[in-house]
């Protein structure tokens, strides 16, 4: 029978307030095998991790039984205080009271009959745990980044600068992402290609970052400080190390009408193409379902006129593995298509535009050479009409709930421009609310209206129609509780971003949680927000929530520092709650190999002793306890029973299960 | 077949027009519409408050007959189906207002919104098909028609599921069925001006105009609709831009049914 001491947490008035702590402590205290009961205002601060470490020593406790918040937010707390007292860090259990009881409770009656029993769970369990020793395992000094936009890049330059080998896999042709099709950036209206580039050069060039280009991950094994990842190398038929980026390629190609990804489809490139003039690597690739070589067969065209002999038409993708000790994920964002919003007619009006696909309008590099022309006719829009919020903070369902935040300063910033570069030109905003918060982001705000005239209306708009060659834009005006019509001659909707698609594989691939927007979850909203649940991958930019470029660089340089203090490690702890089997139970059926997400499980010849003197030998199952997880799947897959699991065996969750029912 | 119907006060008085010709209509595709005993009127607008229950019993006890008899319920007058429709989910969804209206009326089985209510246009999509509809006509419309949905049939989009609110199609189907040109224009579905034409007729002379102008312009040579108070304001109220005329009308004359 084990000595168990029992701390119940108040957490203030999180939990006191729904549960009576008091009466938990004081009826626990007659439970078999408990000799101490207390509780504290807050467990977790020093004064409480200090009564835990006295009242250890004092009662000689041999567990402890901790009623607080989820073990997630502070098993690890608590069992640091246990260790420095003496006591195997695993022989303490945490009882979730909080998020699992006083949080979701109303009734005071019923959440203090729920605290006791989960806190007499928690006894259940750890009158059956035993202490375990944590093991080791080396770390992987190269770290992973996921998406080459200006998060991926940000990250990788500050963990290659601090010495650290750095592999950048971007899904697209070149590295740059959202941020090299924004024409200036807010709140200083720098070009953001002359920010970006220069970033995407110092990549190239630093001999510590290897820019994998057209690639995907397409498997992750292994766990923290020791992922093992296979990445597809997308087959671009044009030889990247001879490829000299002098673009006659793209002169002569005649398949001439794919739609430029890079301008929003605004435009057409060829079918060989490099997709902006910056890009890296500046090398072209070949669009497979456009060339007509790789289609039917005959032109070949490229291949004649390349001075170099770059372009391969039989390449076909390839495969690469290699080995990680960190993964940051930078996927980013795409803009909202906004075709489901038939009020505002994008779908039916050429001149009914997205804000992104102004970017590229106004954009020096884009469609129109940076002079603003209306995509139906090529006239100068005299009147321009933006709406906000299309998409964001939607609950019809056909956008998203949340607000994308960027929208209010872009919608900001082009209204100014416009304003700037073309005065004749009249420009309202539709809002519901203008949210500007940050460093100089309202004073810019403030400087489109007061200083630029831009007309800001309260209120949303009902329908955008063509009328007689004009887009009526009809909408309510809030502050002067009257309808208005706006006949202009261009709508843009300021759309909201969403995770860039992709982001769903690869957080399968991770394992690593992501929410019903499809953002990726951070460990702690405040207190860990850059680090995944999945120990050693990393969020960094829009994957994790919308945010803005200066927002997106911290996170990916918070992102650096935290792979920079892993790498620096030479070995990590390793969890010691991992499977083992019973090998007098085991008959080598493979079941529990099959399921090992891991790969930790593989087969072993082994000679036992059957008793007067002879032996057998029998194929048994062997777990290696560097790269099992702990996840428990071989353990209820094993149709003997044999496979458990430390820290979790059936036993004690059935003990756990019968403390429950017996209430 | 037969189909428990609910008509409502207006189609017995004002609007006679919708009612019978829509009675003609199913006849010859077939439906016989059965007149539920002893309906009332189904409170207009005021069961949409959310705290009122008195006024929403009446549309609870023609949901409850239509449950007995045969579990559908078809409306034609657009208010009586909004309320009705919405009066249904929240018998179905709204524990409070479910078990209050269901304390007070005592039914001998508490109403949980398990009646079917369709619309006389869902029926004609739904139940007999615009395809078979289409086989029936005898009298093809040969016209350019503008659909006005107005508001009741589409708002609120997720209870009334009726289309899409912002670019619906059933009527446009419907007069394509019948033989007709649907005409699309832009204000199909903004307000008529509802009941302010009792209190100041100002606004729904501008909105009615602006609606029938949007048709016009874009080539309707008349406009149908199934609501009885869209077609006061829009006849009354549109300066008599465009003929209006109900949806059943035209159909009773493609069947050949009008008398």
């Amino acid at each position: 029978m084990q000595r168990i001491g029992v701390f119940i947490c108040w957490c203030g008035s999180n939990i006191a307030a729904t549960v009576d702590v008091e009466r938990v402590s004081e009826v626990i205290r007659s439970e078999p095998g408990v000799v101490f009961s207390a509780n504290y205002q807050y467990m977790c601060s020093e004064n409480g991790q200090q009564l835990v470490k006295n009242a250890i020593k004092e009662y000689n406790l041999t567990a402890v039984v901790i009623g607080s918040c989820s073990p997630r937010m502070h098993e690890a707390t608590f069992r640091k205080a246990a260790e420095e007292a003496g006591l195997n860090p695993y022989m303490v259990e945490i009882a979730n009271i909080r998020e699992h009881c006083s949080w979701i409770h109303k009734d005071r009656e019923e959440a203090t009959e729920k605290a006791l029993v989960l806190v007499r769970t928690a006894i259940a369990k750890v009158n059956l745990d035993a202490p375990l020793q944590a093991g080791e395992s080396p770390v992987t000094k190269r770290a992973l980044v996921i998406g080459g936009g200006i998060a991926g890049i940000q990250a990788a330059l500050d963990i290659a600068e601090a010495g650290f080998e750095v592999d950048i896999v971007e899904k697209n042709p070149t590295i740059g992402g959202r941020m090299a099709q924004l024409d200036k950036t807010f709140p200083t209206l720098d070009c953001s290609a002359c920010i970006l580039t220069p970033k995407m050069v110092d990549c190239a060039q630093n001999e510590k970052i290897d820019i994998l280009s057209y690639s995907e991950v397409e498997e992750v094994k292994g766990f923290v400080g020791n992922f093992s990842v296979k990445i597809r190398r997308k087959a671009r038929y044009v030889d990247e190390t001879k490829c000299t980026g002098c673009k006659v390629c793209m002169e002569k190609c005649p398949s001439k009408k794919g739609l430029n990804e890079f301008n929003m489809g605004l435009n057409n490139r060829t079918a060989i193409y490099i997709p902006f003039a910056q890009a890296i690597p500046n090398v072209a690739v070949i669009d497979p379902e456009q060339c007509i070589k790789l289609k039917t067969g005959k032109c070949g065209i490229c291949q004649k006129f390349c001075g170099v002999g770059a372009i391969d038409y039989t390449m076909k993708d390839e495969f690469i593995e290699r080995k990680y000790g960190a993964i940051v994920v930078a996927t980013g964002f795409r803009p909202l298509k906004p075709d489901k919003f038939n009020e505002y007619g994008y779908a039916d009006n050429k001149d009914v535009i997205t804000s992104l696909e102004l970017e590229r309008l106004m954009n020096a590099a884009g469609p129109t050479d940076g002079v603003l022309l209306r995509p139906s006719d090529g006239t100068h829009p005299k009147v321009i009409t933006f709406i906000q919020c299309v998409g964001s903070r939607d609950t019809s369902g056909c956008g998203k709930p949340y607000c994308s935040k960027i929208c209010c300063m872009y919608t900001a910033k082009h209204a100014m421009l416009i304003r700037e570069k073309y005065p004749d030109t009249e420009v309202h905003v539709f809002y519901i609310d203008v949210r500007t918060p940050g460093k100089n982001y309202d004073e810019f705000y403030r400087r489109a209206v007061e200083q630029y005239g831009v007309d800001y209306i309260k209120g949303m708009v009902g329908k955008v129609y063509n009328q007689n060659g004009k887009l009526m834009v009809q909408g309510s005006n809030l502050i002067d509780n009257e309808q208005v019509v706006i006949p202009s001659d261009l709508v843009v909707l300021a759309t909201a971003i969403e995770p860039e698609p992709s982001v769903r594989k690869v957080a399968t691939l991770l394992t690593a949680s992501i929410d019903t927007n499809n953002f990726l979850t951070e460990s702690h909203a405040k207190l860990r927000p850059v680090e995944s649940p999945t120990a050693g991958v990393y969020l960094a930019g829009v994957c994790q929530g919308p945010k803005d470029i200066p927002e997106t660089v911290s996170q990916a340089s918070a992102c650096a520092a935290k792979v920079i203090g892993l790498l620096v490690k030479d070995k990590l702890k390793t969890n010691p709650c991992i499977a083992h089997p019973d090998e007098s139970m085991c008959n080598g059926c493979s079941q529990c190999a099959n399921v090992c997400a891991y790969g930790a499980i593989t087969y072993v010849d082994k000679e036992f002793r059957l008793g007067g003197g002879k032996t057998e030998v029998r194929r048994v199952a062997s777990v290696n306890p560097a790269v099992c997880q702990g996840c428990g799947a071989c353990t209820v897959t094993c149709p003997s029973g044999a496979m458990d699991l430390s820290g979790f065996s059936s036993g004690q969750i059935m003990s756990e299960v019968e403390a429950i029912c017996k209430m | 077949m037969k189909i428990c119907y609910y008509p409502g006060c207006t189609l017995k008085t004002k609007a006679k027009d919708l009612d019978v010709y829509a009675r003609l209509s199913a006849e010859a595709l077939g439906v016989t519409m059965e007149e539920i005993e002893n309906w009332q009127c189904c409170g207009a607008v005021y069961p949409m408050a959310r705290d009122e229950i008195a006024t929403k019993l009446s549309a609870v006890r023609a949901l409850d007959y239509a449950r007995h008899h045969g579990g559908k319920l078809l409306t034609l007058c657009s208010a009586c189906h909004n309320v009705i429709k919405r009066t249904n989910e929240d018998m179905r969804s709204d524990k409070d207002i479910s078990s209050r209206a269901n304390n007070y009326l005592a039914l001998e089985e508490p109403y949980r919104g398990e009646t079917q209510v369709l619309h006389y246009l869902e029926l004609l999509r739904d139940v007999v098909g615009f395809g078979e509809l289409k086989k029936k006509v005898v009298k093809p419309l040969n016209k350019k028609v503008g659909a006005y949905y107005g508001c009741l049939l589409l708002r609120p989009s997720g209870v009334m599921a009726f289309d899409d609110p912002e670019n619906p199609t059933i009527i446009e189907d419907f007069i394509r069925a019948i033989g007709g040109t649907p005409v699309v224009y832009p204000f199909r579905n903004e307000c008529c001006g509802a009941y302010v034409s009792l209190k100041n007729a100002e606004l729904p002379k501008k909105r009615s105009a602006a609606i029938l102008e949007s048709a016009k312009e874009k080539g309707a040579e008349e406009v149908i609709t199934a609501c009885p108070l869209c077609l006061y304001n829009l006849q009354v109220n549109g300066g008599g831009i465009l003929p209006v005329r109900y949806f059943t009308e035209l159909l009773a004359e493609a069947l050949g049914v009008k008398e």
